[in-house]
């Protein structure tokens, strides 16, 4: 089992893909719902505070807005456990999204600058291109279990 | 200066053409005997940078910024250093210029500096900066060298205090400090305490070197061989004290004015920033507390290692918001030990979050300059950090004794 980052941040779709072959996604949902079920909420409704934009500092320089920060202090740590990425280019909105452009570019980057191995693809248009982004994927995914294995 | 070769310098930036501050970049260049040059680069490779690069910048001339830094990583501009700009406040050119930074420092070994302009930024602010960039690129030779020879002298004209040594054959035989009140006059009486306190006479000095706010004033009255900014001095003289000339190290070096951290390798500086927004991670910021508090500046340090910061709140972003803070805790009953040491975890938790993003630290980490001498700075920074903090001895002179072993450079030539 490989821990898989995925871009969009978020992408529903994408977590799923990644559960189905047996790999442990990371993804935003989860951390959010791990600050949201936290015990004592001191910034509703995420429970951001004060901190995670200091937090985010780690990736990101004091210049970059609070709220590039914030969000890096989520998903920062997320690259930094990543084994593998899979990152989807122009995706739809509905695919996922975080919101915040200048952190997007940040995301990928950061991903980008791992040695891991990454797939990335475009988001399909068609249907035709939507079976052969799911192969790809599917193929990628199995990939690192035969890695695993040898 | 006029002799030395012209250093070629690589413009970074996304447009700086357009902010009204080309030609204080000009100024400040040509001051220095620097030529400002834009590097080539291949159109077509616009269209593929951000994938190259890694940063799908939505700013097109974000993307030529990244282009230029490749070309300079890849020889294809042949530069001595390189100034990276953008606009401040500007979201994406933050992330690019920090990415960028990184890139070349990994990639090269030409210097880098980076700054964010206003369309108020002057030759004037740049200099310090653009003048240890092009000493780097053009005088390595002289930063190389470790060891202190014949009979030399360094002066420190800071903001605060001016600081001289008198060193021979790779010791301090004398020293001298004294608060900065007229520059050449507190210059001239740190230096007559050294030279007596060295037992030496000014005549036998064989060379001088001066650093500091008032390095050229008292370079020019001294006849000094080195006038030399403090970025390039300070970090040479904290490696020298602490012993870690050769490989990594990282200095802080808190001044009475402004701070500056350097990370260093085999004693030259590489990345580098200068800091201290409305003087609120300055020694300044701490004399005015230990005023406040009605204990002298040299028992601030004590104070503040009994007391536990976490039990006040202080923001020392600004001076005088940092000096509100500490009047309002006294008044609402803390203890004196407790605001001591909110006030030192103050000055170096901006230090972190305004300046050490921009260099990468790299352990041994060394502290130095007036602040480190009281001793809940370093504590601070240790515990903030979580890394062991070097002080070395005589960790408030590191700019005269840099100075004095780079002027003796110029005692065998």
């Amino acid at each position: 089992m490989a821990k898989v980052i995925i871009y969009p941040i978020n992408s529903l779709i994408l977590s799923d893909l990644v559960e189905r072959f047996g790999h442990k996604p990371l993804a935003m949902m989860e951390k959010i719902k791990e600050k949201v079920n936290t015990v004592g909420v001191d910034s509703p409704p995420l429970n951001i505070t004060a901190e995670e934009p200091k937090m985010g500092l780690k990736y990101a320089a004091v210049e970059v807005p609070a709220g590039v920060r914030g969000r890096m202090a989520i998903v920062g740590p997320m690259i930094d456990e990543a084994e593998a990425a899979i990152i989807v280019n122009e995706a739809s909105m509905a695919f996922g999204c975080m919101g915040c452009a200048r952190t997007n570019e940040l995301t990928k980057y950061l991903i980008r600058q791992k040695e891991i191995p990454i797939l990335e693809v475009e988001y399909p248009r068609s249907e035709e291109e939507g079976k052969e982004f799911v192969y790809k994927i599917a193929e990628f995914l199995r990939s690192l279990s035969t890695e695993e294995r040898s | 200066m006029s002799t030395e070769k012209q250093v070629k310098v690589a413009l970074v930036s996304c447009g700086s053409e357009y902010a009204g501050v080309q030609g204080e970049l000009e100024k400040v260049t040509s001051s220095v005997n620097a030529k400002l040059v834009f590097p080539e680069i291949d159109i077509a490779s616009l269209d593929t940078i951000g994938r190259d690069f890694g940063i799908e910048a939505a700013s097109p001339d974000l993307r030529l910024m990244m282009a230029r830094a490749q070309a300079v990583v890849e020889g294809i501009a042949d530069v001595d250093g390189v100034f990276i700009t953008s606009c401040f406040r500007c979201a994406e050119a933050a992330i690019v210029r920090n990415e960028v930074r990184r890139y070349i420092n990994k990639h090269s070994n030409i210097p880098v500096i980076s700054y964010s302009f206003t369309e108020r930024t002057t030759a004037a602010t740049l200099m310090t900066r653009m003048e240890a960039l092009t000493t780097i690129a053009r005088r390595k030779h002289l930063l190389a060298r470790e060891k202190q020879t014949g009979l030399t002298a360094g002066i420190d004209s800071g903001s605060t205090t001016t600081k001289a040594v008198i060193m021979r054959d790779d010791k301090i035989i004398g020293q001298g400090w004294v608060p900065t009140i007229k520059v050449i006059d507190s210059a001239t009486e740190a230096f007559n305490r050294a030279l007596e306190e060295a037992g030496v006479k000014a005549e036998d000095i064989q060379a001088i070197g001066t650093t500091g706010y008032g390095r050229f004033l008292v370079g020019e009255h001294f006849k000094a061989q080195l006038v030399q900014e403090e970025i390039t001095v300070n970090s040479k003289g904290a490696v020298y004290l602490a012993n870690k000339q050769k490989g990594s190290a990282t200095v802080i070096d808190i001044g009475g004015m402004d701070n500056k951290a350097i990370s260093v390798e085999d004693g030259i500086p590489g990345m580098f920033t200068m800091g201290g927004i409305c003087a609120g991670a300055s020694g300044r910021f701490l004399d005015m507390t230990a005023k406040r508090l009605g204990v002298d500046i040299t028992e601030l340090g004590a104070l503040a290692v009994k007391g536990m910061q976490e039990k006040v709140d202080m923001n020392s972003y600004c001076i005088v918001f940092g000096i509100q803070s500490l009047v309002n805790s006294l008044a609402k009953g803390s203890r004196p030990e407790d605001v001591a040491a909110a006030a030192c975890h103050s000055v170096v938790e901006q230090i972190f979050e305004q300046q050490l993003q921009e260099v990468d630290v790299k352990e041994p980490l060394i502290l130095v300059g007036g602040s480190s001498l009281i001793e809940g700075v370093p504590k601070a920074l240790s515990s903030l950090l979580k890394i062991d903090v070097l002080v070395p001895p005589n960790s408030h002179l590191i700019g005269a004794v840099g100075s004095a072993l780079l002027a003796s450079g110029f005692v065998e030539g």
